[in-house]
């Protein structure tokens, strides 16, 4: 991040700056508590914890930066150790004097059994020494790795990366294994504890290996083209297979992934393709939850006892009524502005839900119960595989009907007025009409994530329907890539299956969503998997 | 540009404007034919030139304004609320309007530079309220003004140091590309502060200590006002005054306007539009701050999610006074401040609906989407506005 500013400094002024910034960081991630979430989880039972690698992470990146490549070899590393000692004696020095200055009724996270973590378990000059020389060891350790070839660094990039996946995924891997033969003895065999064992490192080195040496002979075959495919039908593949293998969990998370991708798809309509940025979306999604609701719930409220699979189109079109209603007025309002009209029509409805005039048509604050589960052949759908299942035959009906509209006569008249409404209206093409219809369209799709919503919770609360969740079908399609369905799919894997499956974490997953949006954004502004299109043009 | 596209002509221009075009080409040639003709074909004609959505936004508008003069008019009759009840409203109102007059600066000079929407300001003014808690209780066991005053220009100092941050981060690196990535980092900046001061400060609400200064009630008449409402009021005129001093009357305040008229030109002309978007930033966070702070003082209670909602509704007193327009920025605050307190008892409480105050933040919602919809230049309108569609 601090790249091009360092590229011009003196040699002295770089380390001086790598090494403070570095150990702000490692304050930073001690005084938000991060540190001690992660301390007390094992990546490598009884011997490394995550709070470890993260804290080495932060020196190795120090070293890295500090190595300034205009130097020479000797130079270069001293610099890096240099900076990485200098990190460890702020990050010391600090946590010190909030040792002794005793901080925590101010900041929470600083208790004295963090900071003695913090410190190595060590006091005054030895606690300086500890941390001096093991920054500066593991900074020492990233100017190296700055000069390595290439194929190497990023070989042990991915032998780092698939240690971390399966520590951290450890609950997604036991579900997996435990469906394969002699279950037990393979969970037994590579975990241990809370961490993987001695065996299970070796096996994630392993894989961590041949992924690598896999990515560099597919990189010498295959065409662009082909990848794509190929991945398009991997992802369909391991979203089909995946939860059938794991375990009732996963195909909750699956199945939460595949609403936020069917609301993806819809926003996609809306911004992807016609480029009106709808911040209210999580309303069309309310609508179609509380109509579904309504007509089958088993409950005073309900004003109807109909079946889910009449319900469905009902609650669609009752959506898609309510993105006409929202659409007309703010169709002339653009870009921006829009964002903020749509939001807040959006607030409006969750306040309207949530107060006491509603109450006695919606249920308020309480919500409505007992909504029941889809019937399929005359049984209810119990399992969270089958309403998965369903989940995701939807969304790829969906995505379908989305990647239909994109090549259609009224999917190019959407690109045309994204690109230039003046140009696309000398055309000929109605803006109001076009506009509409893509507001409309996008309502319905959330219109069904929303009855699939109600339906598989069993019960609805206006809590679920806060604006957090239009930001995040918005984050998810523009870390996907914008305009691009498999985008949404993996965008969606990322910000909503990822965050789920580090619950234990608790809320500082939030925290690194916000960082990874950012890193995301810096590092491709076009999202993950782009459209082709769309990403020829930026 | 087509004016029928775009939103300040679409929106309340355009009816108005066309019968009286309309009106002229008729009554030229028959001075004095009667106002009646004149107008009968002004609405013929203009029926002829609107669309089907240019009669549904008629309908909207007028269906508005029925049910607003429909629930003013039912209020009153239903006189539930005494003139204390109202004065007492008034003074909230205001005390509410000066912090969100002080938010909205931020939106409006930043939207003047960028063009863009700081989707984190509404964090980086939670961001000061909590800067200042920091040092809060041994500067308040003072017991002086002056440490009243020195909380107030910690918390502003935070909330600078954030904004400018927030800058770095979020929108220097996009600074020459028209896509949505700015606004999607500062939504992840605006997470990650958030979130960093849950850590930080914990989930629960925080609050600085008594200050027996400012613990008062002052008499007025027949109304009895808070002392702190006063003071919250009184130092955001002067902050407001200070910003306006600085805007209108440095060079500093110049090259913001110079490059909010024109970011291409001012570079030519020597300004370092960088400098200037930084600094705009860093202005914006004082405001911000001291809001936070200011905001501490009236509610006595801060957390680290309460950035995000007021945040939106100094947005919507920016779009109130026309964004990009400063002193604008702080009448659309004031309005929506006193919106909010007077708009539950005034239009809500006739129609009979249990808890009105459950829906003030609806009505200062419902306010900005009016505004938007039907005058996006907002009350004073600005020149920016009409440029830029």
């Amino acid at each position: 991040m601090m790249a091009p500013d360092m590229r011009g400094a003196a040699p002295q002024s770089l380390v001086l700056k790598a090494g403070i910034v570095g150990g702000l960081v490692g304050v930073y991630v001690v005084a938000v508590g991060v540190f001690a979430a992660f301390a007390a989880r094992p990546v490598v039972a009884q011997s490394v914890s995550l709070g470890q690698i993260m804290l080495l992470s932060i020196a190795l990146a120090v070293g890295w930066s500090a190595a300034d490549p205009r130097q020479g070899r000797s130079r270069r590393l001293a610099m890096a150790a240099a900076a990485g000692v200098l990190a460890g004696l702020v990050y010391a020095g600090a946590l010190l004097v909030a040792r002794e200055a005793k901080l925590q009724a101010m900041f929470v996270a600083l208790s004295p059994a963090a900071l003695n973590t913090g410190l190595f378990g060590k006091a005054g000059m030895a606690a300086l020494a500890a941390a001096a020389i093991i920054a500066g060891l593991s900074a020492l350790a990233g100017g190296l790795a700055r000069q390595m070839p290439a194929p190497a660094r990023r070989t042990l990039l991915a032998v780092g990366v698939a240690i971390l996946i399966g520590a951290l995924l450890r609950d997604l891997w036991i579900s997996f294994f435990s469906n394969l033969l002699g279950g037990r003895w393979w969970v037994s065999t590579i975990y241990a504890g809370n961490g993987l064992s001695w065996i299970g490192t070796a096996v994630a080195v392993a894989v961590g290996l041949a992924w690598q040496a896999f990515r560099t002979l597919g990189r010498r075959e295959a065409g662009k083209q082909r990848t794509s495919l190929a991945g398009l039908v991997l992802l369909l593949a391991a979203a089909i297979l995946i939860p059938y293998f794991t375990n009732a969990f996963v195909a909750q998370v699956m199945l939460l992934v595949g609403l936020y991708a069917l609301m993806g798809t819809g926003l996609n309509i809306e911004l992807g393709l016609a480029g009106l940025l709808d911040l209210g979306f999580v309303a069309f999604f309310a609508i179609g939850a509380y109509v579904t609701a309504l007509l089958t719930a088993d409950s005073p409220l309900a004003i109807a006892q109909l079946s889910f699979w009449e319900a469905l189109p009902i609650a669609t079109l009752c959506a898609a009524a309510g993105g006409f209603v929202f659409g007309l007025p703010v169709l002339r309002v653009r870009g921006d502005y829009l964002a903020l009209a749509t939001l807040g029509l959006g607030e409006i409805v969750r306040l309207l839900v949530v107060s006491d005039m509603s109450a006695p048509f919606i249920g308020g604050a309480q919500g409505i119960v007992g909504i029941p589960r889809p019937e399929l052949a005359g049984a209810p759908m119990v399992s969270q595989l089958s309403l998965y299942y369903l989940t995701l035959a939807l969304t790829c009906l969906v995505a379908l009907a989305g990647w239909r509209l994109q090549h259609s006569p009224i999917g190019r008249a959407w690109a045309a007025a994204r690109e230039d409404e003046d140009v696309a209206a000398t055309l000929g093409i109605d803006l109001v009409q076009s506009k509409l219809r893509a507001y409309v369209l996008g309502a319905a799709f959330a219109g069904v994530a929303g009855a699939l919503f109600a339906t598989t919770l069993g019960s609805i609360f206006p809590q679920s329907f806060k604006l957090d969740v239009s930001i995040n079908v918005l984050a998810l399609l523009v870390v996907g890539g914008l305009g691009s369905l498999p985008g949404v799919f993996v965008g969606s894997l990322i910000l909503i299956g990822l965050p789920e499956f580090l619950r234990e974490f608790g809320e500082y997953r939030y925290l690194f969503y916000g960082f990874l949006l950012i890193l995301v954004m810096r590092v491709r502004p076009q999202g993950l998997w782009p459209d082709p299109l769309q990403a020829r043009s930026s | 540009m087509t004016p029928g596209a775009s939103p300040a002509a679409g929106g309340s221009g355009e009816i108005p404007d066309r019968p009286a075009a309309g009106g002229r080409e008729h009554g030229a040639g028959e001075a004095g034919a009667g106002i009646g003709v004149g107008i009968g074909a002004a609405l013929a004609d203009w029926r002829r030139r609107s669309t089907w959505v240019d009669m549904v936004m008629l309908a909207l508008r007028v269906s508005l304004l029925v049910l607003v003069s429909a629930g003013l008019l039912l209020s009153l009759a239903h006189n539930e609320y005494s003139a204390g009840d109202w004065l007492s409203f008034a003074v909230f109102g205001l005390t509410l309007g000066s912090i969100y007059a002080l938010i909205s600066l931020g939106y409006t000079m930043v939207y003047g530079v960028l063009r863009m929407i700081n989707f984190a300001h509404g964090d980086v003014f939670m961001a000061g309220a909590f800067g200042a808690l920091i040092v809060a209780d041994p500067l308040i066991a003072t017991g002086s003004l002056l440490a009243v005053l020195l909380l107030i220009a910690v918390g502003a100092a935070t909330s600078a140091a954030i904004a400018a941050l927030v800058e770095r981060v979020a929108y220097r690196p996009f600074r020459h590309r028209g896509t949505l990535a700015p606004l999607i980092c500062a939504i992840g900046v605006s997470f990650v502060l958030q979130y960093t001061a849950r850590g930080l400060f914990g989930t629960g609400s925080r609050a600085y200590d008594d200050i027996p200064l400012l613990d008062g009630v002052v008499t007025l008449g027949p109304l009895q006002v808070p002392l702190v409402q006063i003071f919250v009021i009184l130092a955001a005129l002067l902050a407001m005054g200070a910003l306006h001093l600085l805007v209108q009357h440095t060079r500093l305040g110049a090259s913001m306007r110079a490059v909010a008229e024109d970011r291409e030109t001012a570079a030519l002309m020597g300004i370092n539009a960088d400098r200037v978007v930084t600094l705009t930033f860093l202005i914006g966070g004082v405001m911000a701050g001291t809001a936070g702070v200011l905001y501490a003082l009236v509610f006595k209670q801060i957390h680290a999610f309460m950035g995000f909602a007021i945040g939106i509704k100094g947005f919507a007193a920016a779009v109130l006074g026309g964004i990009g327009n400063i002193p604008g920025a702080m009448v659309g605050g004031f309005v929506l401040g006193l919106a909010e307190s007077f708009g539950p008892a005034a239009l809500l409480s006739g129609f009979g609906i249990p808890a009105p105050y459950q829906l003030k933040d609806a009505i200062a919602y419902g306010l900005l989407v009016i505004i938007l919809i039907f005058r996006p230049q907002g009350i004073f309108g600005e020149r920016l506005a009409v440029k830029r569609m």
